[in-house]
């Protein structure tokens, strides 16, 4: 193992998860902090802290010359980035190479593809892995436009060209649909653009969000299956799963087999997730985006795998080869997270960053939770309102959802607004215990007021 | 002289974004529930709006620092 003094550039529950990952591997951790993150739990579990700079993040967290002043000043010989922050810039990977250090994920020319939707999407179709059908170049003639449709298969969306944002979007079901809105899109988009060409692409109707974990060595990749993640408000994830009981042992293979495929056609080494929309209907997958990181939902994956994640992700970047063959990664019961934000979710969410008077935290067999609160700790304005994440895993999913029901229910965060209340309403809820939701299902359960029963309302 | 405070911890911005001018500059009118700033607190901006109506008479804390709640953001004067 090269690694022997590994620098955390990030703060909250990923660094105190990476912490304990490195010392159980006998690396000596070397914590960073901002100004007003200096009593965090992580600072008090490192083996070093060092402060990088004020409290707003661009000038500690965001803050590359300052991170790499401190692991010279500190003998790091390696980066963990966590997630957020730094965690996906290509420049501060290539910084930490270049002055001498290893970077734990992968390798700066890879994020910086991989970050680029249109390289993604390329490099994706090349390995093999299906990307939402579209035509390939701009539309003129409605003939055309039904011609391709036939191809790509309904409903198609009809988008401007040279647009962009949403703008003069439209769906159609069939061929007399879209030679009836096509021409409308195309006055549209001359209106707006002042180009009147469109572009076709299948329309996903209320897909799920279906996201596979990867791991590489550089030159062997291998998978640790499927996360469910369409339970999803403002595009942010609140409650994922491992694995996804919507798909069949087919499909469950095809989109495993061809994320590996993928990881190894980019010489990938580290953590890496490859995510999906998933129709229900025509149980068809797309691949929409790669995330060069380990991700907040990782838990649940070591849950039904038995792999730490982190450890894995911090071995085959010091050089070593992966420590599993594919054959060796097997799947057992199902696993639910959920993300307990300092939010209160009876006031449109508004954070709450308060200070922490009491804290019970729920213990048994198949219970985890991961955070960075202790009694008395000042949560503070600065950063993401995420202060923990509860894990359970059960022999299947009625299980999982029974396990977590329990865990809400004996955790107690004193002091504090979070979203516990959710997570106790979408336990109780039907449409979560049939598993039979999407991205788009979430928002709407709100807006009914669901969390806000008459029964309930005298409690708030 | 009325005060402009700050509901919540966070991190106080004078501006709309970083290429635009400040909401106010001192000597311009201000109205009742005019926005004066923007805090934010956890990746959520909340409007600063002025609960008094006047002429301003300038910032009290520069554009992305940090802040307490109850700090005083800004100075109305109520004349």
């Amino acid at each position: 193992m090269s690694i022997k003094r590994l620098l955390i550039a990030n703060r909250g529950e990923i660094a105190v998860r990476i912490v304990r990952a490195a010392k159980a591997m006998g690396i000596k951790t070397i914590q960073v902090y901002s100004e007003a993150d200096a009593d965090m739990l992580a600072c008090k579990q490192a083996d070093v802290t060092v402060c990088v700079g004020g409290a707003v993040a661009k000038d500690s967290y965001l803050n590359i010359p300052n991170i790499l002043a401190a692991a010279k000043e500190t003998d790091a010989d390696a980066v963990h980035p966590g997630y957020g922050f730094l965690a996906e810039s290509a420049k501060f990977a290539q910084a930490v190479v270049d002055a001498g250090m290893i970077w734990v994920g992968p390798a700066a020319a890879t994020i910086d593809r991989m970050g680029d939707k249109v390289a993604a999407r390329q490099a994706a179709q090349a390995a093999g892995v299906p990307v939402v059908p579209g035509s390939k170049d701009r539309i003129d003639k409605i003939d055309e436009a039904v011609e391709v449709a036939e191809r790509i298969g309904y409903p198609v969306m009809i988008k401007a060209a040279a647009g962009g944002g949403g703008k003069g979007i439209r769906i159609a079901q069939d061929a007399t649909e879209l030679r009836s809105l096509a021409p409308q899109a195309q006055t549209e988009a001359a209106a707006a653009f002042g180009d009147g060409g469109l572009y076709l692409e299948r329309a996903i109707e209320s897909p799920r969000h279906i996201e596979v974990q990867i791991m590489g060595d550089g030159i062997d990749a291998v998978h640790f299956f499927e996360r469910e993640c369409s339970l999803q408000r403002r595009r942010q994830k609140v409650w994922e799963e491992a694995g996804a009981d919507c798909l069949n042992e087919a499909t469950r293979a095809k989109l495993c087999d061809t994320a590996v495929s993928l990881a190894k056609a980019v010489n990938y080494c580290g953590a890496g997730t490859l995510e999906y929309l998933y129709d229900d209907v025509s149980k068809q997958f797309y691949f929409i985006e790669m995330n060069t990181r380990i991700q907040v939902e990782h838990p649940v994956t070591e849950m039904i795998t038995g792999v730490d994640l982190v450890q894995e992700m911090i071995k085959v970047c010091g050089g070593e080869k992966l420590s599993h063959k594919q054959s060796e990664i097997t799947r057992t019961g199902h696993a639910i997270e959920v993300r307990l934000n300092a939010e209160d979710p009876h006031l449109q969410f508004m954070p709450w960053p308060g200070k922490v008077t009491s804290l019970k935290i729920p213990e048994g067999d198949g219970i985890r939770f991961d955070h960075f609160l202790y009694e008395g700790y000042q949560i503070p304005p600065f950063y993401d309102s995420l202060i923990g994440k509860l894990i359970v895993h059960g022999t299947d999913r009625v299980d999982a959802l029974r396990k977590m029901a329990i865990a809400l229910d004996e955790v107690e965060i004193g002091g504090l607004k979070t979203t516990i209340p959710l997570h106790k309403a979408l336990c109780k809820d039907e449409v979560v215990a049939s598993g039979a939701f999407h991205t788009q299902w979430l928002e709407p359960w709100l807006a009914a007021g669901n969390l806000t029963k008459p029964s309930e309302k005298g409690a708030i | 002289m009325a005060q402009v405070q700050s509901p919540v911890p966070g991190t106080f911005y004078t501006k709309p974004s970083p290429d635009e001018a400040a909401f106010k500059t001192a000597g311009d009118t201000v109205a009742v529930d005019d926005i004066i700033g923007l805090v934010e607190v956890m990746k959520t901006f909340i409007q600063i709006h002025s609960e008094a109506a006047g002429t301003f008479a300038g910032y009290a804390v520069e554009d992305g620092m940090p802040v307490t709640a109850g700090q005083k953001l800004a100075e109305v004067d109520a004349g």
